[in-house]
């Protein structure tokens, strides 16, 4: 059902769609020679691994365990041998601990069902369902990587009402989520209705903008066989993926400062979340693949990648028609929230939404200039807050000015930095300020 | 060679210099109306104004700061066309260059360039040069449409200098009536001023052209305007023969000018709508008050300049409204 359009109130920009590779359907990409695995996939702490040197994996075997409360399980995304376990590069550009594979054929796990036919009916209970999405490693997809069954736990006294189903994909470029809607849109709904079970919820919201109508199409469609899920169609305004943004423009709840979307009786997942959610349970597969969109101005041919985790970012290039003479500047993720690079190199991982080349005029900053006092960056920020005077503070090193005007609350989403005038990067100093808070509050605490 | 560098990757389009130049597109209709009224006077004061407010920044970036120089920015250029559109158009040229002056080196540089002044430049100097120069501050050419043909300068007092001072002597309202301007020949300019006040039109044009481009918005304008015509309205309606009308008041003197392009000014009025509700408010309020019960029949210029002085203040008591915090409830932080 696609009622009227409804968005988030409070602030949101909107920058220039370029969903070039929209219409570019999901190729499979050939097997990587050598993936290059990280232990710090997930929010939370790194994974442990727990093969050595030299031996012998399948794909989809557990190759690293979770290593804390908030962290995920690693599977081998190929078949082969291990060659290192060592320091590899990731996508915050120090090298990290990580586990190196070399490819060997392409051996399964034999517990994995690999037959295509759709698995409808969910055998697995509440308990279960979590116990199997924790085994397989899954972690949010839409890029902040969160683990997946600790968002299925809510804490004692909390109880989900809803489930919302996050299909907005408002980064600009990125077409990813859209792609997986239109091509596994069934499992996206089996998926739902697999994460409705373990949360026990009755109801399910599927959130997607208006700049994708054969995916709100689709969606709604088949979601008529599905009890519970509904689809609503959305406004298209940049950050509507934040989570407490959605849970705003879907359902008009407000997420208290300091708290998660239990406060408010919600629990957000990612479309490609609940395709992975649909292939651990149903299919008993673990994380090790995922969507990749590779697009920018230049590249020759934009595209959609069914990708195994740890295949370096260069052979998703090459299958792309190559790296354009003319880029300056790759980013891992969205062009608003996404990474920028150090090197090619630098694995898929399970957070890897898509990779975006921008041109050489398009990478350099802007100089920055005075503040006009504008106020262009407050009426922008989603979470109503004063960037310039928060940027201001952190720059003083006023943390706690920083603390009292709530600079927590940032999600950094940069649509303050990519409104402001005078080009301050704003962002960069919130950053700081979170960081330095961040630090002060932990302090606090100990004492 | 990769560029490496933190998130958003991508900027918007808007800069300083498109909103600096925006206000001056947004200026040229009543910079049109002035050369029309006032003739070549009028052109000279805009040139002047501009020209040396120009330089003066450059100078003092250059040799005073020895620091980056940013005088294409626009900045500058607004300050120098809104000076003079807050002068008469028989200025000394000497004196429009001590206004351009005062502005540029005393009320913005001095303070640390763009952005970082208290008070509005153009604003201040106008005031410096109305207490410096009284008399020649005050004495205004009569508009005469360029096509009647070049004659002498006539000068005269502005329609608020007229109700003042015959209110002063004793006079009534309905005394005093005829020898105001029609609404209609305050709407066009046909009246005496400065420069840039005369024409109502002019000035809401350019006024409709910043709101589309978002380079104001309505609060400010509105919040004042609407205290004007309240707070005059309430006085007029308990005594029309002592009080003149809020239609009257809305349409002379610097009222408009001062709404749409003074009081607005981003670097001098508050961050959030809320403080710029009560900023606009504020300005409406000392504008009449000052009109009526003060010693200068105008007070605009007095009255933003004031409210200026407590935009800190209006900014630390108005916060925009939070994301998850309920409106009035105490934020904790430890």
């Amino acid at each position: 059902m696609t009622g009227r359009l409804k968005t988030f109130t409070l602030g949101g920009i909107h920058p220039e769609e370029n969903k070039l590779s929209a219409n570019a359907p999901i190729e499979v990409l050939p097997l990587p020679k050598q993936a290059i695995i990280p232990m710090g996939q997930n929010l939370g702490a790194p994974s442990k691994p727990i093969v050595s040197r030299g031996d012998f994996v399948k794909v989809g075997q557990l190759i690293a365990e979770a290593g804390g409360f908030i962290s995920a399980n690693i599977h081998a995304p190929v078949s082969g041998k291990v060659l290192k376990i060592d320091n590899v590069p990731d996508a915050s550009g120090y090298k990290r601990p990580g586990i190196v594979i070399n490819a060997e054929g392409d051996e399964w796990d034999e517990n994995i069902d690999r037959s295509k036919d759709v698995k409808e009916e969910i055998e697995l209970d509440s308990k279960e369902i979590i116990e199997r999405i924790k085994e397989k490693g899954l972690v949010g997809m839409g890029g902040a990587t969160f683990p997946t069954n600790v968002k299925l736990m809510p804490p004692p006294g909390k109880v989900a009402e809803y489930l919302l189903i996050n299909g907005v994909e408002c980064e600009p470029y990125l077409t990813s989520d859209h792609r997986l809607m239109l091509e596994k849109g069934k499992e996206i709904l089996i998926g739902t209705s697999i994460l409705m079970k373990a949360l026990k919820v009755e109801k399910a919201i599927i959130g997607i903008e208006n700049n994708k109508p054969d995916a709100i199409n689709h969606m709604t469609e088949l979601a008529k066989s599905y009890e519970g899920i509904e689809v609503q169609s959305l406004k298209v305004q940049y950050p509507q993926g934040g989570e407490k943004q959605l849970i705003k423009a879907v359902l008009n709840r407000e997420v208290p400062s300091g708290k998660l979307p239990i406060e408010v009786g919600c629990v957000v997942q990612n479309v490609g979340t609940a395709y992975a959610v649909y292939e651990a349970v149903q299919k008993n597969k673990p994380l090790i693949e995922r969507v990749v969109t590779v697009t920018g101005k230049a590249v020759r041919k934009p595209s959609n990648f069914m990708v195994r985790i740890g295949t370096p970012v260069r052979e998703l290039i090459d299958a792309a028609e190559g790296l354009p003479e003319s880029t300056g500047k790759i980013i891992n993720g969205g062009p608003m929230m996404g990474k920028a690079l150090t090197s090619l190199e630098v694995p898929v991982v399970k957070g890897s939404s898509g990779i975006l080349l921008m041109q050489e005029n398009e990478s350099r900053r802007k100089p920055e200039n005075s503040c006009i006092r504008c106020s262009k960056c407050t009426y922008v920020c989603p979470m109503g807050l004063e960037p310039f005077l928060l940027a201001k503070a952190a720059k003083l090193g006023r943390f706690d000015l920083a603390e009292n005007e709530l600079v927590m609350d940032c999600i950094e989403c940069g649509s303050c930095q990519y409104t402001c005038p005078a080009s301050i990067p704003l962002l960069d100093y919130l950053r700081l300020g979170k960081t330095m808070v961040g630090t002060i509050i932990r302090n606090r605490k100990k004492k | 060679m990769l560029t490496v560098s933190g998130s958003p990757h991508i900027h918007g389009d808007e800069s300083t210099k498109k909103i600096m130049y925006g206000v001056v597109y947004a200026m040229i209709p009543a910079m049109l109306v002035s050369v029309y009224y006032f003739g070549l006077d009028a052109l000279r004061v805009l040139l002047l104004a501009s020209v040396a407010a120009i330089f003066f920044e450059w100078l003092i970036q250059k040799y005073l700061i020895k620091g980056p120089v940013t005088i294409m920015d626009g900045s500058a250029l607004v300050t120098g066309i809104l000076l003079a559109f807050n002068v008469p158009s028989n200025l000394p040229s000497w004196m429009v260059i001590v206004g351009a002056l005062v502005a540029i080196g005393m009320a913005k540089m001095s303070f640390g360039g763009l952005g970082k002044n208290i008070f509005n430049p153009a604003l201040v100097a106008r005031v410096f040069l109305l207490i410096s120069f009284p008399v020649q501050m005050t004495s205004w050419p009569k508009p005469q449409a360029i096509i009647n043909g070049l004659t002498d300068a006539i000068t005269g007092p502005t329609p608020l200098g007229i109700v003042k001072e015959g209110l002063d002597a004793g006079k009534t309202m309905s005394e005093i009536t005829p020898e105001l301007p029609t609404y209609m020949q305050s709407l066009l300019g046909q009246m005496g001023g400065s420069m840039g006040e005369v024409s109502a039109i002019a000035l809401i044009l350019g006024g409709l052209y910043m709101l589309i481009r978002k380079i104001i918005t309505w609060h400010i304008p509105v919040s004042m305007l609407l205290t004007v015509v309240v707070f005059s309205g309430i006085l007029w309606g308990i005594d029309p023969e002592h009080y003149a009308d809020p239609v009257f008041h809305l349409l002379t003197g610097g009222m408009l000018l001062g709404a749409i392009f003074m009081a607005t000014d981003m670097v001098t009025s508050p961050m959030t709508r809320g403080g710029q509700l009560l900023f606009g408010f504020g300005v409406g309020l000392l504008t009449i008050l000052i009109r009526i019960w003060g010693a200068y029949p105008e007070g605009v210029s007095f009255a933003i300049l004031l409210m200026n002085a407590v935009v800190p203040l209006i900014n630390r008591g108005f916060k925009p409204r939070r994301f998850g915090i309920k409106p009035g409830v105490e934020i904790k932080t430890s």
